[in-house]
């Protein structure tokens, strides 16, 4: 019992996990992006549909990770080329994901879906307990973790890093010493739209194998509050993103277990979490000041 | 050569009223391509969405029932957009202000006098606007991003009303169906025409004239122009951003709440699990396309409105989904804003370097 | 067409070959900039545009605000690229394409506002601006030898936000100086500088051209390019205007050249005023820094009295703009902080001040005077919708009340605009901020508090201010003047009080200030001898 409300906290928190790093990317860039849901079902269609056309979970994900920067691109052509509201532009890019993600997805509903296979790492994973949960997942749980990694890396310890984190700091310093602000924005939106490509094709191929509409329900939103949550370190998000996969799980056995409270109010925990946790985070003057990109959200037009 | 933005030394009066229609035309021009790419007749597609609606009293009647939750949500965010803030939970706040709306007919059926529709729209406003206010609050007392505690509200009102109507609002005569009692006569709207259109419609006119008097006359539509573009020179005009925050909050959700009681009890006549198709969120668009202003959002909400009736259309007559009217609302909002930079900035060709010698 | 054509040849003649055989170092040329120019929508910001730079000299360049040094140094620097012109570098033409290439050629510039990055430490700052900055540790230590050696100590760890102006300039200079530059750039480097620490910028300075590095300094303080500069480039409306050797001027030989006529300077009328009661008193105004950036305000007393111009000194961010806003009502203390006429009015809006006849001018005139994309008309009813000026009743904003005190505003104080009630963005700084001063003088406000009157604004405009400012006082107005420009206070104040970290010295009779008096106290000799040593620093 116990084992297996771990593993399903796993599977609950990657998706959060890998779209919320992606989006701190690009925040850390200056650029808000609330896009994520609509980038995330994207994936989720686009994956489910692929894999289930290929027969590879592989292949979907690919393509998944790619329909995601897809629209990530859209978004950057917007926000950076024509410089228009960073907030209207993200909410029309999750509007139009849920229209599209629809669409394309009409054909495959009720479509038994494709697992990712488990990876067994030798030894480790016939370890008792510990083994199944941490030795015995799909490739993208590790792969989360590992972006979580690259991502705290490169952000303080690389010059790639350094100049994300300038350009999202000053914009028209950056430009003034000659980096392209608009070149970095342009591939940090595109890392957080493969980043929630990813996350999406984790959801309809891992996390319920299938495709239902508008099945993110609202995870690329607790991504972004996620970032806010981390207060923009890389190494926080995973904290964030199990505490959430955590209430998630919670509210599922709590409700299979039919304690006497209603089901809506255990599925509406998260959110109200969600509202906790940005109230506690933000209500911290402080903390948020000093660790916000100070140019999250400002348009940039760079002047030659 | 490369095209770069210039600044306009000021607001392109012209651009600012053709963006607009310009955003309308490619949005057509993309229908046809998503037409074509379904297989199917783009023009055939194009009249059955866009045209075909308007050609017959029963579906232009349907049109207004549509607009009118539209507009009247997008007037109250055309204030918040204004003001700069993000409040994209109108969907919440509609749900929420319906929720209060229907508790007299839900709760006391026999309370039937001239009162009942007044007071019914009365806590309808009132519940939208409190809704509306928890965002508001936290922003300023607490700081929070409004964007994200509005929209995380509205899967919570969207909760409250699935269990209340599953639950003890289910109407005992209804064969454990999840919905509640029909609405009384009393507290039903009353009717104008042969369809659903009810006296929604010209209380929304009212709702629009109103707001675009006090924006452009009054000393409370300087408030929220300034506070929008500089907060800080509001500031020095002596006024308070908190109190325009939840102002702004209060009157969105409090017309979001009216027009949730308005469709419940002219449209629906009782609460279903789910009594709104996303207007709350199809507003944003319609406030944008209206260029966040009342006069405008009012056309811009006969458009919308057009888009989820054109796709019922095409989706009964030629067997496209009806997902298209997202797809379509979600480029048209694409749209507008590209073309919105133009009012402030204009496009520029710059030639190559190699022709810029040392002549002038 | 126009490279054969040298507009100015009659200026050189006049002075520029004389100069080159005195002070100007003679050497080979550096930088020789031909013809360039540069044009901004409607504006021609550069118009064909000679400098000549030869190595190891200081080269002032100089001008009004708008007369396009900045443009023509971001076009050395990169950062802008001319539109026609051409740039010849050691006898080589070449294009230099952003800032990165200009580096990779010897040129470093130090900017006006500085281009730092306030969250990052100081060797990530400098690390962003060099090419191939190696092992952050090894910079570090780099950083550490360099700036102390030339007399510019850094902690290579510090967070930048945390730094006060003075230091984040060094960070600028010992950034350009890490890249062993053959021309540095600075951009009116010593505006955020007390007299002091701008004397330990002009040895740094002497020393490196004493190396060869050559220094292209803008500035419109006429002494200090006298006293340090070998050569001079005068720019008037994007034009070269003439060349000389500044140290064979007088201040307002070059001031002639810069302004293109006689410089007007204010008059006083008579002797030192009669003053009247205090109308705007501050008493023990204290006020806690409102984020991590702000400074706290330190139990600060002053009084201004009827018919008297008081000036506050002090460098950038010294809590200038905190205390503006404890004055006017933008942020509220307790009642007895402040006192307009007598009445007690911490704790009171902006606009209970302004019934009170006080008036208020911030420093940003854009964005915070005034709303940019608003039009003037509507600017007017910014301030004045709380005065009772008629403009609103029962919350309706009368057009025609705010247009006839437009026309008035604009007549008045000589406003220009290109078309009738324009947006506020489409004025220049200098029209914008007669336009904001202009909106509450047409008052006759009895107090008055203004901060950085002339700030980046022309000559003509500044002088009409500031007598427009004394004229307001001898009509029996309080007048605080807040201001980073010393000869604007030497010009115009008849009390000088000096802020600085927050504290507030105590106002002194002009008349008995001398610039280096004024000097110890930007640098804070007066913060401890207030008589309030448990909050000393």
């Amino acid at each position: 019992m116990f084992e297996a409300v771990l593993l399903t906290v796993i599977t609950a928190a990657t998706p959060l996990l890998i779209a919320a790093i992606g989006e701190l990317v690009v925040e850390r860039s200056g650029v808000l992006n609330l896009g994520v849901e609509g980038m995330m079902i994207m994936g989720a269609v686009v994956g489910f549909a692929v894999a289930n056309q290929t027969g590879s979970g592989t292949l979907g994900v690919l393509a998944a990770i790619v329909a995601g920067m897809g629209m990530a691109l859209i978004f950057g052509f917007l926000v950076l080329s024509l410089v228009t509201n960073q907030v209207a532009t993200g909410l029309a890019l999750t509007i139009l994901g849920l229209g599209v993600s629809g669409m394309i997805g009409e054909a495959y509903i009720g479509v038994p879906g494709l697992r990712l296979p488990e990876l067994y790492i030798p030894v480790l994973s016939e370890l008792p307990l510990i083994g199944p949960v941490f030795f015995q997942q799909d490739a993208v749980v590790y792969l989360g973790f590992a972006l979580v990694a690259l991502v705290a890396f490169v952000l303080f310890r690389t010059r790639t890093g350094l100049i994300l984190r300038a350009v999202g700091d000053n914009h028209g310093s950056a430009h003034a010493l000659g980096y392209s602000v608009i070149k970095v924005r342009y591939l940090a939106v595109l890392f957080g739209g493969g980043c929630a490509g990813l996350a999406g094709a984790y959801m309809s191929l891992a996390y319920t194998p299938q495709w239902v509409e508008n099945m993110t329900a609202g995870r690329g939103w607790i991504a972004l509050a996620l970032v806010v949550f981390a207060s923009w370190l890389p190494f926080r998000v995973i904290a964030g993103a199990y505490l959430f996969g955590a209430v998630t799980v919670l509210t599922f056995h709590a409700q299979a277990q039919g304690i006497g409270v209603p089901s809506q109010l255990l599925s509406s925990l998260p959110y109200i979490a969600t509202i906790a946790v940005l109230v506690l985070i933000s209500a911290n003057r402080r903390l948020t000041l000093v660790n916000t990109p100070a140019c999250l959200g400002k348009p940039f037009v760079p002047d030659r | 050569m490369r095209i770069e933005l210039v600044k306009r030394t000021e607001h392109s009066r012209l651009m600012a009223v053709l963006s607009p229609v310009i955003a309308v035309f490619l949005t057509l021009i993309a229908a046809a391509i998503l037409f074509q790419l379904s297989g199917k007749d783009p023009l055939l597609g194009l009249f059955t969405f866009f045209i075909e609606p308007l050609t017959d009293t029963w579906s232009l009647q349907e049109l207004i029932v549509k607009a009118t939750p539209l507009v009247l949500i997008a007037c109250g965010l055309a204030v918040c957009y204004l003001s700069n803030n993000w409040n994209i939970g109108a969907e919440g706040q509609f749900v929420f202000g319906a929720l209060c709306g229907s508790f007299i007919p839900i709760v006391f059926p026999d309370f039937e006098t001239v009162l009942t529709l007044p007071l019914m729209l009365l806590l309808g406003a009132l519940g939208g606007a409190a809704w509306g206010l928890i965002p508001a609050i936290l922003k300023t007392r607490f700081n929070t991003n409004e964007i994200l505690t509005s929209l995380m509200l509205v899967y919570v009102a969207s909760l409250i009303l699935d269990y209340l109507v599953r639950g003890p609002w289910r109407d005992p005569d209804g064969y454990n169906f999840p919905e509640s009692r029909l609405f009384t006569d009393a507290a039903t709207l009353p009717v104008i025409g042969d369809g659903r259109m009810s006296i929604a419609a010209p209380i929304a006119v009212v709702v629009v004239i109103v707001l675009t008097i006090v924006l452009a006359k009054t000393l409370k539509g300087f408030e929220i122009r300034v506070m929008g573009e500089s907060p800080r020179a509001g500031s020095f005009a002596g006024f308070s951003k908190k109190r325009l925050t939840l102002f702004a909050f209060a009157l969105a959700g409090g017309l979001a709440g009216l027009a949730g009681t308005m469709e419940v009890s002219g449209s629906l006549g009782q609460l279903l699990p789910t009594i709104s198709p996303g207007y709350g969120f199809t507003a944003i668009i319609v406030a944008f396309l209206g260029r966040l202003n009342p006069a405008a959002i009012l056309i811009a909400g006969l458009v919308l409105a057009l888009s989820y009736i054109g796709g019922e259309g095409v989706q009964a007559s030629m067997g496209v989904s009806d997902k298209i009217a997202a797809v379509i609302q979600g480029l048209l909002l694409f749209f507008v804003l590209a073309c919105d930079t133009f009012i402030l900035y204009r496009p520029r060709i710059v030639p190559g370097r190699s022709a810029t010698g040392s002549e002038i | 067409m126009v490279g054969g054509m040298k507009p100015l040849a009659e200026n050189e003649k006049k002075s520029g070959d004389t100069a080159q055989t005195d002070r100007r170092a003679s050497g080979d040329v550096l930088l020789d900039g031909k013809s360039l120019t540069k044009r901004f929508g409607e504006i021609l910001a550069n118009d064909r545009v000679d400098l000549r730079i030869n190595k190891g000299e200081i080269h002032a360049l100089l001008g009004e605000n708008g007369a396009g040094k900045s443009t023509l140094v971001k076009m050395f620097y990169g950062a802008l690229e001319p539109d026609a012109g051409e740039i010849i570098w050691q006898g080589k033409p070449v294009q230099i394409d952003n800032p990165a290439a200009a580096r990779a050629l010897g040129i470093g510039m130090v900017f006006q506002h500085f281009s730092l990055f306030e969250a990052l430490t100081v060797v990530e700052n400098i690390a962003l601006a060099l090419p191939e900055p190696g092992n952050m540790k090894a910079l570090a230590k780099r950083i550490e030898s360099i700036s102390s050696e030339y007399g510019l100590p850094l902690n290579p760890q510090d967070i930048v936000a945390d730094l006060p102006v003075g230091i984040r300039q060094r960070i600028e200079i010992v950034r350009c100086l890490l890249q062993e530059p053959a021309l540095i750039i600075m951009d009116e480097p010593t505006s955020v500088l007390t007299p002091q620490e701008a004397d330990r910028l002009f040895k740094t300075l002497e020393r490196l051209a004493s190396e060869g590095c050559a220094v292209l300094y803008i500035s419109h303080r006429l002494e200090e390019v006298k006293r340090i500069c070998h050569h001079a480039t005068i720019l008037r409306h994007g034009k070269v205007v003439g060349e000389c050797d500044p140290s064979k001027e007088t201040p307002s030989s070059l001031a002639n050249m810069m302004v293109g006529s006689e410089v007007i300077g204010v008059s006083h009328s008579g002797k030192a005023p009669e003053l009247g009661p205090a109308r705007l008193r501050v008493a023990d105004l204290s006020a806690p820094a409102r984020n991590p950036f702000a400074t706290t305000l330190n139990d600060l007393n002053l009084a201004v009295h009827a018919g008297e111009v008081v000036a506050i000194a002090g460098v950038a961010g010294n809590g200038q703009g905190e205390l503006f806003d404890a004055l006017s009502g933008e942020v509220r203390v307790t009642p007895e902080m402040i006192y307009i006429d007598g009445q007690a009015c911490g704790a009171k809006s902006i606009n209970w001040r302004r019934q009170q006849n006080a008036a208020f001018v911030p420093e940003e005139r854009l964005g915070h005077g005034a709303v940019p994309g608003m039009t003037l008309t509507n600017n007017i009813v910014l301030t004045r919708h709380g005065t009772n000026d008629g403009l609103v009743s029962a919350g309706f904003v009368s057009e025609g009340q705010s247009g006839e005190l437009e026309q008035k505003v604009k007549t008045h104080f000589d406003v220009r605009m290109s078309h009738d009630n324009p947006e506020a963005r489409s004025l220049s700084g200098g029209n914008l901020q007669k336009f904001v001063v202009g909106r509450e003088l047409d008052r006759k406000p009895g107090v008055l508090v203004v901060n950085q009157p002339t700030w980046g604004v022309d000559a003509g405009a500044a002088a009409l201010i500031r007598q427009s400012l004394i004229d307001l006082a001898r009509s029996g107005s309080a007048v605080l003047v807040i201001s980073q420009d010393l000869d604007e206070i030497f010009e115009i104040a008849d009390r000088i009080a000096v802020i600085s970290r927050g504290f507030l010295s105590e106002a002194e009779a002009a008349s008995g200030m001398t610039r280096e008096r004024v000097g110890l106290l930007m640098a804070g000799s007066a913060e401890r001898s207030q008589g309030n040593d448990r909050k000393a620093v």
